[in-house]
């Protein structure tokens, strides 16, 4: 199969899952109990406002009808629009437009701290399997994996920014005010990658090739940096790929003590406001973030791996 | 070992806790607000005079029920729908997997939250149905894989010559050789679900019950800022790690035991 063919049948699905994921977040919002308009109306609203509200978010109309007007807002490109007083609110586009640009920062500083992290961890365990430095590895990935992110980032925050002073905290707005959330979102990604990268590193180092290019005489230092590396990373890629949606919700939990305005702290707010549409929009502004990276994730295994493309070609 | 006597504990505690609590959890005390850890408050008080060990113990409760339900319903269903796509294939096996990668092309917190957000004070139980709505995938997955696996071995293959109908070969013949990984991955699973629902509850989101440690670890990063106050975020936040290692442990070493070629990885 052609490069091209796979993309098409790749985004053919993602496009599937993307569709399957909108019906699935418009059913929970819209089937479970709970009026939308009772939240945001409040208790003293007149049945006319109630009424207009009602309008205004479509719920006077029947279910297919308001799926299908949810569709048409996608293909528009608005998302749909704020109520009440849609006129005067950006849409839901808008909102999340704004936000986005801090996630999407926050997320890619946070894979380049895990990776920069995880790879000479994971290297050093696989090397030394079974000595103190491959122990002292294991333990740093697991208490990553373990330690909540809810606790490190209040931690980080108080010990760098209010004790220390070393690093910028939520009231800075500078570029190195990414420092901080983006370590407290990376650890535990960190965690898993170099998990993963010692297991596909001690798998490669047992392969015939890594023992030809030792018995050729290449420097220990290349055999592990260069012939093992390359092989051994590409699951590693995979990994950290499809953990790029775990760094996008983990990014609520930061956003929330950091307080960064991105997508988490979007829909934390629309949450708490009720405010569907918005809720809507920034879930499945996400899921198509998530489809797209995993799509990419697929390509770059096949450019990775010339055994893939050419199975392919 | 290590692992099996971290989540002994949690259960133990998780069990006993309520008896154990030295407190009522839900005795407001205004006049001892942040008191410090004493003799009588061995972690002191939280901002409602709340004894944090009486939390820290009814927190447990929580966890060890919605943990246990989550992993126990996510397991079966997913066992059940795994072994049903991968023995009879087809259209059924297309149904499932669909829906399994639907949920997999999706951030699954994400869902959990937007399950959760539909009522204003989530419920226990809706907590546990938002987490059950994307757990059985994995189940399913790697039980499908495993029966796809098995359905061409010679011992399935001569239940079916014998006449043996579906549910004998599903039941009989099947599940046994599948509960392997299912197990590891349940055990696994134990730690995952604790921290999300931590997360949720920590997010504002949370089952509306007394005490979950995720709640507490909120409460206690808000006054994390009060010299001496620390330890009231420390706490849940270590309890919470306590189960995540204990399950990751426990499931590494159970998947040393019942797969050996996986060994040292």
């Amino acid at each position: 199969m052609s490069i091209g063919a796979f993309l098409l049948r790749r985004l053919a699905s993602g496009a599937l899952a993307i569709v399957g994921v909108s019906v699935l977040v418009f059913a929970f919002l819209h089937v479970v109990p709970g009026d939308p308009v009772d939240h945001l109306a409040g208790g003293e609203a007149t049945p006319a406002q109630r009424a207009a509200l009602e309008k205004c978010l479509g719920l006077d109309r029947s279910l297919p009808v308001q799926l299908g007007t949810f569709f048409v807002h996608i293909a528009d490109g608005t998302l749909g629009h704020q109520c009440p007083d849609p006129e005067h609110r950006p849409t839901v586009a808008a909102r999340i437009a704004v936000a986005l640009p801090h996630t999407l920062a926050l997320a890619f500083a946070a894979m380049l701290v895990a990776a920069l992290l995880a790879l000479p961890l994971g290297m050093v365990a696989a090397v030394r399997r079974g000595r103190w430095l491959d122990t002292l590895a294991t333990v740093t990935a697991l208490a990553g994996i373990a330690l909540p992110m809810m606790l490190l980032a209040p931690l980080l925050l108080l010990v760098f920014f209010v004790e220390l002073g070393w690093l910028p905290g939520p009231t800075d707005t500078g570029a190195a005010a990414i420092i901080l959330p983006a370590l407290a979102l990376g650890v535990h990604l960190m965690a898993m990658l170099a998990r993963m990268t010692r297991s596909s590193m001690i798998e490669v180092l047992g392969e015939d090739y890594v023992r030809t290019a030792r018995a050729k005489g290449a420097p220990e230092r290349r055999v592990v940096g260069v012939h093992a590396l390359r092989n051994a990373l590409l699951p590693v890629i995979t990994v950290a790929g499809l953990q790029f949606g775990s760094l996008l919700s983990g990014a609520i939990i930061v956003e929330k003590v950091f307080a960064r305005p991105g997508l988490g702290l979007t829909l934390l707010d629309a949450i708490a406001n009720r405010d569907y549409p918005v809720v809507q929009g920034t879930v499945l502004v996400t899921a198509v973030l998530y489809v797209l990276v995993n799509i990419g994730v697929d390509l770059a295994y096949g450019l990775a791996d010339p055994r893939i493309r050419r199975g392919r070609a | 070992m290590i692992g099996t006597a971290l989540l002994a504990v949690f259960i133990v505690l998780g069990v006993a806790g309520p008896w154990l609590a030295p407190y009522d959890p839900t005795h407001l005390d205004l006049a001892g607000r942040f008191a410090a850890p004493s003799a009588a408050h061995w972690l002191g008080t939280d901002a409602n005079g709340i004894d944090a060990v009486s939390q820290l113990l009814w927190g447990a409760r929580t966890a060890l029920i919605v943990s246990t339900v989550v992993v126990g319903i996510t397991a079966c269903v997913g066992t059940g729908l795994g072994l049903v796509a991968g023995w009879f294939g087809g259209a059924v096996d297309e149904l499932v997997m669909r829906a399994v990668d639907i949920l997999m092309a999706f951030p699954g917190f994400l869902l959990n939250i937007a399950i959760v957000a539909t009522v204003a004070r989530p419920s226990l139980g809706l907590t546990i149905a938002a987490l059950c709505a994307n757990g059985w995938v994995g189940y399913a997955r790697v039980v499908r894989g495993q029966v796809l696996a098995l359905r061409e071995r010679d011992f399935v293959q001569a239940a079916v010559a014998l006449g043996a109908g579906h549910r004998r070969v599903m039941g009989r013949h099947l599940l046994p050789n599948v509960l392997g990984p299912v197990l590891i991955q349940a055990t696994f699973g134990l730690g995952g679900v604790i921290l999300v629902e931590a997360s949720l509850a920590f997010l504002g989101l949370g089952p509306q019950v007394d005490y979950t440690w995720g709640a507490m670890l909120d409460q206690g990063t808000q006054f994390l800022w009060k010299a001496g106050y620390a330890h009231y975020a420390l706490a849940p936040g270590l309890a919470i790690m306590w189960v995540v290692i204990g399950a990751n442990l426990a499931g590494d070493a159970l998947r040393d035991r019942l797969d050996p070629k996986a060994r040292g990885r």
